[in-house]
């Protein structure tokens, strides 16, 4: 079973249909014993870092969701859940991540030229880094996906796994072991993103 | 590169898309969720569904069949038609639509603007202006494009922007239903005056005026159009197929 974390933000409903269209059990809970018992551990976010980063320390999840990603078991975060799993934010101030990955999470108008349009908002290609992902086990290098965001995954170092050209290669996703980082959103990305979650269920 | 977006559009009322649609191997032409389904395998790059619908028990069926679409189609979905408070914001984005759009429900209330995108994001409001030449200005319409609202449409898109409307649909009213092509003048001074994704609407009659509008003004982000996608005038596979040959970055 996949657990989408629920910590309050967002809407979860497609990416719970998402995973049910590639025949995935999935459960969204915000419960400790089910995520405990979950194979596979979602973390999904919209909206501003500072704010999702305090629901999520306030639920009392976090701590969980770093052991269980320690321990081993297969971690996605989507959109600003991939944000949140690095070291810290600058939107809004300084916010500290959950540090499962090195990076920190900046806005894409101090590296994309003047003129391009924020968000950075559409469908751009896919960029492999370095030996291509098992995350990218079902996807072509140049195949679409759908991205809508303000600010992006800098200095993530080598666990940048894709990349999507905006100007200069803004992060698309980041991997280390068994915890997994999208900046688009696979369950927008019609056949390709239903390929990338398939990926992460078969981890 | 950022490809640019071939957005169809579905108006629905009472639960089915009305203006009669002619396709081949649909089972039920005037599902929404069946033409949703068969769009996003045709290669468009989103969709926008607009509740043309009048009564409550229309509006149950739409928010019903917005589910049962988002359930089965994964490219972000637009929602339009009777947005008037944030609460319909609520109700279509519970349902699985990814952005919102808002026309005469900002023109009598600008601040739904402000409201919705503080606590959906900028990128989650969509305005939909319907702009008409009338002595030489362009003014913004309300009502489906029947009341001259006398407002000037550079500084009401601008002023929605400000706002916080993440996304400009500019409909001319001038071009549209003409299928003589996009209103260039039109969205050129829109997207001179807005840094915000340009949306262009109205005029669409082949696929060469994709071609001119993506090559004259690379500032807009995208094409949006109903019948004549609806009626297979211009099919979306050839559409993109014509854009990538003419350098025009498309998702195949």
């Amino acid at each position: 079973m996949i657990a989408i974390v629920d910590y309050g933000v967002g809407n979860l409903y497609s990416l719970h249909r998402s995973f049910e269209a590639i025949g995935a059990e999935v459960k969204i809970t915000a419960d400790e014993k089910e995520i405990k018992a979950a194979d596979r551990i979602l973390l999904p976010g919209v909206g501003a870092f500072g704010d999702a980063a305090n629901k999520l320390y306030a639920s009392g999840l976090s701590e969980l969701i770093t052991e269980e990603a320690k321990e081993g078991k297969p971690l996605l975060g989507i959109c600003l859940g991939m944000q949140m799993l690095l070291e810290k934010s600058l939107e809004y101030g300084e916010h500290r991540g959950l540090g499962l990955i090195e990076g920190e999470v900046r806005p894409i108008s101090e590296v994309i030229p003047k003129g391009l349009k924020i968000p950075h908002i559409g469908w751009n290609a896919l960029q492999f880094q370095g030996e291509k992902s098992p995350l990218f086990k079902y996807v072509e290098e140049g195949e679409c996906v759908y991205f809508v965001h303000s600010y992006h995954g800098a200095n993530c170092g080598k666990n940048v796994i894709a990349t999507a050209e905006y100007g200069v290669p803004l992060t698309a996703a980041v991997g280390k072991d068994n915890v997994f980082g999208c900046q688009f959103h696979p369950e927008k990305s019609g056949k390709v993103g239903l390929n990338i979650l398939r990926a992460f269920v078969e981890l | 590169m950022i490809t640019k977006r071939i957005i169809p559009c579905l108006d629905v009322k009472d639960g089915r898309v009305v203006k009669g649609i002619n396709f081949k191997g649909l089972a039920d032409v005037s599902s929404p969720v069946e033409l949703a389904k068969f769009y996003s395998d045709c290669g468009a790059d989103e969709l926008v569904f607009y509740d043309i619908t009048a009564s409550a028990e229309g509006r149950t069926l739409f928010t019903d069949i917005l589910r049962e679409t988002a359930r089965k189609v994964f490219i972000p979905l637009t929602v339009g038609g009777g947005i008037n408070s944030v609460s319909d914001f609520d109700r279509v984005l519970k349902c699985g639509a990814d952005k919102v759009s808002v026309n005469s429900g900002a023109i009598r209330n600008p601040s739904l603007i402000d409201e919705a995108a503080k606590l959906y994001g900028d990128q989650c409001v969509v305005l939909s202006a319907d702009v008409k030449r009338v002595d030489g200005v362009f003014r913004v319409f309300a009502k489906g494009g029947r009341e001259n609202t006398g407002m000037e449409a550079i500084s009401w898109i601008k002023e929605c922007v400000e706002r916080g409307a993440g996304e400009i649909v500019v409909n001319s009213i001038d071009t549209d239903g003409v299928k003589g092509g996009f209103d260039l003048e039109m969205l050129d001074a829109v997207c001179k005056a807005v840094s915000v994704p340009v949306i262009a609407s109205g005029g669409a009659g082949n696929i060469e005026h994709f071609i001119t509008l993506f090559n004259a003004l690379p500032g807009v982000d995208a094409g949006l159009a109903a019948s004549i996608f609806h009626f297979g005038e211009v099919k979306i596979e050839n559409l993109k197929k014509a854009m990538k040959s003419a350098g025009i970055p498309a998702r195949l």
